[in-house]
């Protein structure tokens, strides 16, 4: 099935995409059909910069059990942090 | 059978007048022959849909696919203007927009100089809802729904389709014959899904034909998915065949 659901965020830092690097302004994470990986149904996040056209993206496709992994390596990291630079 | 075709990108005119890309698969016969508008699924007018507009084609009809993200993405890669679809808030795609885009790309095809006047359309996932959207709001011959989920319902509270109308509501305005082809191991559309519109059908004295494949589930048609089922996919096949066969010949 098709969920159609999408979370659009506002985020910001620099993502790399076929043509070097490039400011990503914002983020659209969603459960759906991905184009590229072997399973039905991906987490899929698109880092994006809208305003340098529709190609100014990097895309993955990550599994339900790839993507929570990621969620919790990400909060693992953001917790060691040293004080004073968050 | 001559099978020859030419296949390329073209434009268009869509939904308001405005000009949309398209893809466009055509059979080299002389004809007449009829002419089936494909829909595109929700990850894109992308290489596997062409593909399957090509294989019409190839079986000697005129196809024509879409690009229903063009407008949010010009000139983009398909997944790209996916992406950016998603991004600006437009999927699911209004309705009303797909209509448009559909009888654009039938005007299209009725135009063409080997056409026999009748168009079909087939449509994959949201593609499938899609295909029995268009039959329900335009005159066509033929329709095939390819596990169209959220036909006869829409998702819970939350769900960008809420509110939207249920388009089994609109089953007495279908105007052509309607093949649906679906997996047993669906959720959308369930087996449940797929009875209810089968009453709804019988109880407006629709042609149908439906098809529930066991050991399938959402996809099966497609080849480079791990949903693929490949004897599912033939059986569905020879029913496509058959069916625009039926109500596509001149």
């Amino acid at each position: 099935m098709c969920t159609y659901l999408t979370e659009k965020i506002s985020i910001s830092g620099s993502g790399k995409g076929p043509s070097g690097w490039f400011r990503v302004t914002d983020a659209s994470v969603y459960f759906d059909h991905p184009v590229h990986a072997p399973a039905e149904h991906t987490l899929n996040i698109d880092f994006l910069d809208p305003g340098a056209g529709p190609s100014a993206r990097v895309a993955v496709e990550l599994t339900a059990e790839s993507a929570r992994a990621l969620v919790k390596a990400i909060e693992a990291t953001l917790e060691s942090v040293p004080p004073g630079l968050l | 059978m001559y099978d020859a075709m030419l296949a390329e990108s073209i434009t268009i005119t869509g939904h308001d007048g405005d000009e949309i890309e398209a893809y466009a698969a055509r059979t080299l016969q002389p004809g007449p022959v009829g002419g089936v508008v494909v829909i595109h699924h929700l990850p894109g007018y992308d290489r596997q849909t062409a593909e399957f507009t090509r294989a019409l084609a190839a079986g000697g009809y005129n196809a024509v696919m879409p690009n229903l993200y063009h407008r949010e993405a010009p000139g983009a890669s398909p997944d790209d203007a996916m992406a950016a679809a998603r991004a600006k808030g437009v999927i699911p795609i209004p309705d009303e927009r797909v209509v448009g885009e559909v009888a654009g790309a039938a005007a299209y095809l009725r135009g063409l100089t080997n056409s026999n006047g009748k168009v079909g359309v087939i449509g994959h996932c949201s593609g499938g809802r899609q295909a029995f959207l268009a039959a329900v709001s335009l005159p066509l011959d033929a329709a095939v729904d390819c596990y169209g989920g959220f036909v006869n319902r829409t998702p819970p509270g939350g769900h960008p389709l809420q509110g939207w109308q249920p388009l089994i509501d609109k089953t007495a305005s279908l105007s052509c014959p309607l093949l649906g082809l679906f997996g047993v191991e669906d959720s959308a559309p369930s087996p449940a899904d797929v009875a209810e519109l089968e009453e709804a059908l019988k109880a407006h004295g629709r042609t149908y034909e439906f098809h529930s494949y066991e050991g399938a589930g959402h996809a099966f048609l497609g080849v480079d998915r791990p949903s693929y089922r490949p004897e599912a996919a033939v059986d569905a096949w020879q029913r496509i065949w058959t069916w625009f066969g039926k109500y596509l010949a001149a």
